[in-house]
């Protein structure tokens, strides 16, 4: 291997037998990895796959044990992310690091070495976004901007430093159907003009229309190589999973019982200045049915979760109606007792104790299912269950007795959805079921939900992810701006109007054109 | 270039290890003292830590001293493991001293039962002591005060009360205008478990208090409830476990318990009521809560140790000259090397080369 640089002909990045261990797992095992000029490459694979680890070595945010990585075909040791955007490497990361109170030119000028002037770099950005169709107004602040606008933002910030290669982390997770296009176009444009791309998503419908190559990780190892244009996302996930992916069974469509959850003109102003209020929400579910409610992020989700958990208290009882009783301002144990179960969007510290053991994550919400007698707690049946739910779900853990925290997301999501499920809730309410969990979690986790409804619970999906609602729902509504559109069957919509939708507009008529403004 | 870094995750190990390295540094921090005073470093540290515990003697007033400390260090700990932080039991000691005195000062020459008598002053010391911290609880649920600066400020009003009790109402009538109260009856004093030394019943409360302690925390749901609060917030409040409940649990807990500490000096070692009721057991029980880590068998041992420290004070000044303020010193020493240590649960020291 000669390490003389060919200027024209090296590949812009090069990474040779990378292994990184963490004491407990080896996280990227020998991997090797070539991108070229202009090449949009996703990198694809489960969670726990290792995709993160190796973009952090790129990156400069850790570094490797072994290995070599060479940047335009000379060896190079990144040090950390100043080094590597002094090379030209850029990342946009899944969760945004803007100061919302700022506005755009000073949260850009923030990124960039030295003092720049602000006024000149204003200028730039428009630049910029006018010739990648990344439309932004660098004078706005940014807490005004929607996710899919402060997305922009940290493109351009990338972009002002002109990368040579681009990494992103799982772009499209909060944007619309239409914004998701948008972003598509600016990466092929940069990709023509000779940016590498380097792309990480689980979405495989987005990999096959967007990317040019594709390398495969499984377990920390490159597991394949695919053009994915000659692939299927089926095919694909199979390469990723190592087996063939199940398909969600629909089954029959259930008898439809009683109303389980009802929300009554349901408002309740936000006491945080950057939150929703809601505002006149309607709903009615009842037993058998799967009703998603899909939306950008940051529409009043959060809001309404809280307020059906009983995590805020509403001051009018009858806004909630929970299995026939006005529980606005019942406490979450009460809601519990009433038979109500709830998976909250963050595991960690809201639906796990990130120090506490899976028998004592267990026995957080199980509490009310014969765990206690006369205030102490049972243990063998706390830990009994603990382990139905870990062997039920499949959760890879070392035992019931390690810390939450030592599980992957994705097993500690499997492990609360399980808890929430065998617990056998009359009502469920699950936020984001399977946000960062793999395909084949993904598709596990869709099954079971399909399978409580079957058996009579009334569930409520609140997802941002569309593809996962239209194949799990029965009915779907959408949140925009604190407010809740009528639901449809979901027979009678489609993705397309959804994403119309998602920007709150289901009052305009049908068929009207809709600049989609994510 | 020495770094200090986080670890990935936090060390069990150098959690338990913590106090230990604490512990030998403040032995190192005292010799040094000892020499930088001009004194023989190896006889002071004899002087200090082995005379006060040569003989069986010695070793009784050690669980004489740890009495009102394992005490008071348990009902805070209930509350610590919780995140809530009552930084007043010092006053609250104060105040169940002075219901327990008010009690003994009531049955004087009443000729009433010992146990009548003595159990009416555990019953006020302890409700005395809870008294006292239902004002920061009550605080905090209706207007969000903070509990540290509130049960910590009631520290004073409690000093000043007992001040005044002692120069007023309750001053010994045949005591020559002395700051103190009457000596109590026999019958107001707790029977001496071992004969020939002053450790009385109050030591076995101790105990008991210890174990119901232990199962409390790690055999009861109010206990898991408030240990999940401690240790997220956001997770007992999707579980549905009520933080009011559970600032009156942490705070009334370690009220009863720094109260019945007051009342087992009273009518203990002391046998009356002074202005210096309390020997600043209430703030050094927070040091031996931190130093067991909250758990009810760590705490047997730190009281020890802070007993210890407590005599080995009274040696120095005896046998070196030395000011009594010294067990302060030690005191200080062992908390500030034990947050200095525990920095190293989170984090490590790691060897860097200077990015060029």
């Amino acid at each position: 291997m000669t390490s003389a640089a060919n200027g024209e002909q090296a590949m812009r990045l090069e990474l040779n037998g990378i292994t990184k261990a963490y004491p407990s797992v080896i996280a990227n095992e020998n991997v090797s990895l070539a991108v070229g000029r202009g090449e949009i490459h996703a990198v694809l694979g489960e969670n726990g796959a290792g995709k993160s680890t190796l973009m952090k070595m790129i990156y400069g945010v850790t570094r490797a044990d072994a290995g070599e990585m060479k940047w335009e075909g000379n060896p190079v040791q990144v040090e950390n992310p100043a080094h590597a955007r002094s090379l030209g490497i850029g990342m946009v990361f899944q969760h945004f690091s803007l100061f919302e109170t700022l506005n755009v030119v000073e949260n850009v000028a923030l990124a960039l070495p030295g003092n720049p002037d602000l006024e000149p770099l204003a200028r730039q950005i428009t630049e910029v976004s006018n010739r990648y169709g990344l439309p932004v107004d660098p004078l706005r602040l940014v807490h005004a901007l929607s996710v899919g606008e402060r997305q922009r933002v940290e493109i351009i910030r990338c972009l002002l430093q002109n990368p040579k290669l681009l990494i992103m982390d799982e772009p499209t997770s909060v944007l619309t159907p239409q914004a998701v296009r948008k972003l598509f176009d600016t990466l092929r444009q940069l990709a023509a003009e000779g940016c590498s791309i380097l792309y990480i998503s689980h979405k495989l419908d987005e990999i096959q229309e967007l990317c040019h190559v594709a390398t495969v990780l499984r377990d920390g190892r490159v597991t394949g190589h695919c053009i994915p244009a000659e692939e299927t996302p089926r095919s694909m996930a199979s390469l990723m999973i190592g087996k063939e992916l199940p398909v969600p069974e629909q089954g029959e469509p259930v008898e439809l019982g009683e109303i389980r959850l009802q929300l009554n003109g349901l408002s309740k102003p936000s006491d945080d200045p950057f939150g929703t209020h809601l505002r006149d929400i309607d709903m009615e579910l009842r037993s058998g049915e799967i009703l998603g409610i899909a939306g950008v992020s940051g529409n009043g989700q959060q809001e309404l979760l809280y307020a059906l958990s009983g995590e805020e208290l509403i001051d009018t009882a009858d806004a909630i109606v929970i299995c026939g009783k006005a529980s606005g301002r019942d406490t979450p144990g009460q809601r519990r007792q009433n038979g109500m179960g709830f998976v909250p969007e963050e595991r960690l510290g809201r639906g796990a104790v990130p120090r506490m053991s899976l028998t004592e994550n267990a026995l957080l919400t199980a509490y009310h299912a014969d765990m206690l007698h006369r205030g102490m707690i049972r243990f063998e049946r706390v830990a009994s269950f603990a382990r139905q739910c870990i062997a039920d779900f499949n959760v890879k853990c070392g035992g019931e007795e390690h810390a939450a925290n030592s599980l992957s997301g994705g097993n500690l999501q499997k492990f609360i959805m399980g808890r929430e499920i065998l617990l056998a809730p009359k009502l469920l309410v699950v936020a984001q079921p399977t946000w960062g969990v793999d395909v084949g979690a993904a598709a596990f986790i869709r099954q079971r939900l399909i399978d409580l409804r079957a058996a009579g619970t009334a569930i409520l999906v609140i997802s941002e992810e569309l593809e996962e609602l239209f194949e799990i729902c029965d009915r779907i509504a959408v949140i925009a701006n604190g407010r809740l559109s009528p639901s449809k069957q979901l027979a009678d919509t489609s993705i397309d109007e959804i994403g119309v939708w998602m920007s709150g507009m289901w009052d305009a008529p049908p068929n009207e054109e809709v600049s989609a403004n994510a | 270039m020495l770094r200090l870094e986080r670890r990935p995750e936090a060390s069990q190990a150098m959690s338990y290890l913590s106090p230990l390295i604490a512990i030998v540094l403040m032995l190192i921090g005292g010799l040094l003292l000892f020499t930088a005073l001009g004194k023989d470093p190896v006889e002071g540290f004899k002087v200090f830590f082995i005379n006060p515990i040569s003989d069986s003697y010695g070793v009784s007033e050690l669980f004489l001293k740890a009495t009102p400390l394992m005490l008071c260090a348990i009902g805070l700990a209930v509350g610590f493991r919780a995140n809530v932080w009552n930084i007043g039991a010092e006053g609250q000691l104060i105040v169940g001293a002075v219901a327990a005195s008010a009690v003994a000062l009531y049955f004087y020459e009443s000729e009433s039962s010992q146990w009548l008598v003595l159990g009416l002053m555990v019953v006020a010391g302890a409700i005395g002591g809870m008294l006292w911290a239902t004002i920061p609880a009550l605080l905090k649920i209706r207007f969000n005060t903070n509990e540290i600066l509130v049960s910590l400020m009631l520290v004073y009003v409690a000093q000043l009360l007992v001040s005044w009790l002692v120069h007023g109402p309750m001053m010994d009538p045949d005591g020559f205008n002395f700051p103190q109260s009457r000596l109590f009856d026999d019958s107001a004093l707790l029977p001496i478990l071992v004969e020939g030394t002053r450790l009385n019943l109050a030591f076995a409360f101790a105990v008991s208090a210890l174990l119901v302690g232990y199962i409390f925390m790690y055999r009861s749901f109010a206990g898991f409830q408030m240990q999940v609060a401690g240790y997220a917030k956001d997770a007992a409040r999707y579980a549905g476990f009520s933080a009011q409940r559970m600032i009156w649990i942490g705070l009334l807990s370690g009220g009863a318990m720094a109260g019945l500490a007051g009342m087992s000096e009273v009518a203990g070692p002391m046998g009356q009521i002074t202005e210096h009721v309390s020997n600043n057991y209430g703030f050094a029980a927070i040091i031996v809560a931190f130093v067991a880590r909250l758990n009810p068998v760590g705490i047997f041992f730190a009281s020890l140790l802070m007993a210890l420290l407590y005599l080995g004070g009274e040696q120095a000044q005896q046998y070196l000259a030395l000011p009594s303020s010294i067990s302060n010193v030690f005191q200080g020493m062992l908390l500030m090397f034990l947050l200095g240590s525990d920095v190293f649960i989170n984090y490590r020291l790691r060897w860097k080369e200077a990015v060029a």
